[in-house]
């Protein structure tokens, strides 16, 4: 059995006389013990997914289950199988960390002492501050409080809405380290981002864009369903650079990519003639070499596809 | 881009209390660049961001900004400079016309001025037809657009831009990229902070905030020379891990 199982699931606001299609028809399966990354933009649905598979939000049609349970129907047994961190903190700011562990334990008929093992790696990081209130702590600790609060109860499957959302790069690699500590310990996780760089790091991902999953499967078979040539280029001026290989007609796409310049090329591009065009418009010292697609690239044709 | 510095700061310097948020910073930024200015969580940016927007008076240390005192003449820091951040860009409740009026206005822009920008530039984002309508009502990534649009609208001598890309998609991320490049062209000086570090490569430099300091300061290129690294990514990871103090 599949730790979540999602079968086009919908979701609609009105907003006045308009309708926003949030979630649009969305499936996917989850094994158990495995991280799951559903990566997208602001605005693809994320939310509003995560709220509809932790009972806060009914679907507007389709169904899903989490660990067996249905999520209208059995709302009540999923409540005490999940844990969930919303992307906005939302615990007490007026209690002390040490007070919202003990709640969110209590109120789980549980004790922080019983899933102590679970929580220890990441409490003994803010636990020199258990008697501060959680408004007072700075945006990692008050992360690593969230993390705590949601697992105390040792659920079933976590979800974890963008939890690295404005985390810079280091605390982001800390904080996936403990996920991937979570996920030995047993437990599956659902995890939301908008940084693509973070697909390596879950077994199975899905893309969403626009209320829909654009495609799914582990971060490599995606990548492998990438078919197309990937050209980096750099040269001294980037940016007359990118105008350039923009206008070239062997090439069906470009964009900038950290240091280098990603053109997709059309099938049997001759590499001499670009390098050629290239320096007849006077550019400098170019450097080429070609490039594994990483989720990004993959994600950008997903959504030009879509757009056809 | 001309060598002569738009940003000037020496030894500057913030406390509070007994902690130093921002521990003696010294650097340039040269009128046209495009300037990154990255750090950890906790590491001092936003405080020297504030200082340099006039937000924040220093503690020591000196600094100019537009050729203008960072002590004694903030508010024509202000005037000379735009901001835009994820976090605070335009209001949602008002159309899109009414946010570059109402940011106009505070400007001091006279009508003949507004009117004149403000059809060129629904024209340039292609918004010509979405003119009155609210802005909350926009796709996140033309927001971000037209906030950095909005922020330079009264023609600042440097624009800064805090995090302007977080949650966005990574083609509207490249879009708002080339509005940046565009605009540094036209001698506007950009001072940006990111998550992104394939952003920190789009920079002409990058500083690197580590506890207080700037531990680094160079193009990406000679960074990662220095560092012997291969990407930004693991030049701001060699550096940021020698940060020693706890994020409070």
């Amino acid at each position: 059995m599949p730790a979540v199982a999602v079968h086009n699931l919908l979701k609609k606001y009105k907003n006045g006389k308009d309708t926003i299609d949030a979630v649009r028809g969305v499936s996917f399966e989850v094994e158990a013990r495995t991280i799951f990354g559903i990566i997208g933009p602001d605005g693809a649905g994320k939310t509003s997914l995560f709220r509809m598979l932790t009972t806060l939000l009914l679907p507007d049609g389709g169904n899903a289950t989490v660990d067996g349970s249905d999520i209208v129907k059995d709302y009540k047994a999923i409540r005490k199988k999940v844990g969930y961190m919303p992307g906005k903190f939302s615990l007490y700011q007026d209690l002390t960390v040490e007070e919202n562990l003990n709640f969110f334990a209590t109120i789980f008929n549980t004790t922080v002492e019983e899933n102590y093992n679970l929580i220890r790696d990441i409490y003994v990081q803010i636990e020199p501050f258990k008697t501060r209130k959680a408004g007072k702590l700075s945006g990692g600790m008050k992360q690593k409080l969230a993390l705590c609060c949601a697992l105390i109860h040792k659920p079933i499957v976590l979800f974890l809405d963008e939890p690295t959302t404005g985390v810079d790069a280091v605390s982001r690699k800390e904080f996936w380290d403990m996920l991937q500590n979570l996920k030995r310990q047993g437990i599956t996780i659902l995890v939301s981002t908008p940084y693509m760089d973070e697909a390596s790091q879950c077994t199975q991902v899905a893309l969403m864009q626009n209320g829909k999953i654009m495609t799914t499967g582990t971060p490599k078979e995606i990548t492998q369903n990438f078919k197309q040539v990937i050209l980096a280029v750099k040269s001294q001026n980037m940016y007359q650079l990118l105008q350039d290989l923009s206008a070239w007609n062997e090439v069906q796409d470009v964009y900038s990519y950290g240091e280098y310049h990603h053109a997709i090329m059309k099938e049997n591009y001759n590499k001499e003639s670009l390098l050629h065009y290239l320096e007849s418009k006077g550019n400098n010292k170019i450097d080429t070499h070609l490039v594994s697609p990483s989720i990004e690239d993959c994600f950008m044709q997903l959504m030009q596809n879509k757009h056809e | 881009m001309n060598n002569e510095p738009i940003i000037r700061t020496k030894n500057l310097s913030k406390h509070f209390g007994d902690f130093t948020a921002v521990d003696a910073i010294s650097f340039d930024v040269k009128k046209g660049e495009i300037f990154g200015f990255l750090g950890a969580n906790g590491a001092g940016k936003t405080t020297a961001m504030r200082m340099l927007c006039g937000l924040s008076i220093p503690s020591s240390g000196e600094a100019t900004v537009a050729g203008y005192d960072v002590y004694k003449q903030t508010e024509k820091i202000k005037k000379n400079i735009g901001y835009m951040s994820q976090k605070f860009s335009l209001y949602e409740d008002l159309t899109i016309k009414e946010n570059i009026r109402f940011y106009a206005g505070i400007y001091g822009k006279t009508d003949a001025f507004i009117k004149e920008k403000t059809s060129r530039l629904l024209k340039e984002l292609k918004l010509e037809n979405e003119a009155t309508k609210l802005v909350g009502s926009l796709p996140l990534g033309w927001k971000q657009k037209l906030a950095f649009s909005v922020a330079i609208f009264h023609e600042p001598q440097i624009v800064f831009l805090d995090e302007p890309t977080g949650g966005v998609d990574p083609v509207i991320r490249r879009e708002f990229w080339n509005m940046i490049y565009e605009a540094a062209v036209t001698g506007l000086t950009v001072f940006v902070t990111t998550h992104y570090m394939d952003e920190a490569e789009y920079c002409h430099r990058v500083s690197i905030m580590v506890d207080g300091k700037i531990e680094a300061l160079d193009s990406p290129k000679e960074l990662k020379n220095t560092y012997g690294a291969s990407s930004m990514d693991e030049v701001f990871l060699k550096l940021a891990r020698k940060a020693t103090r706890i994020e409070l």
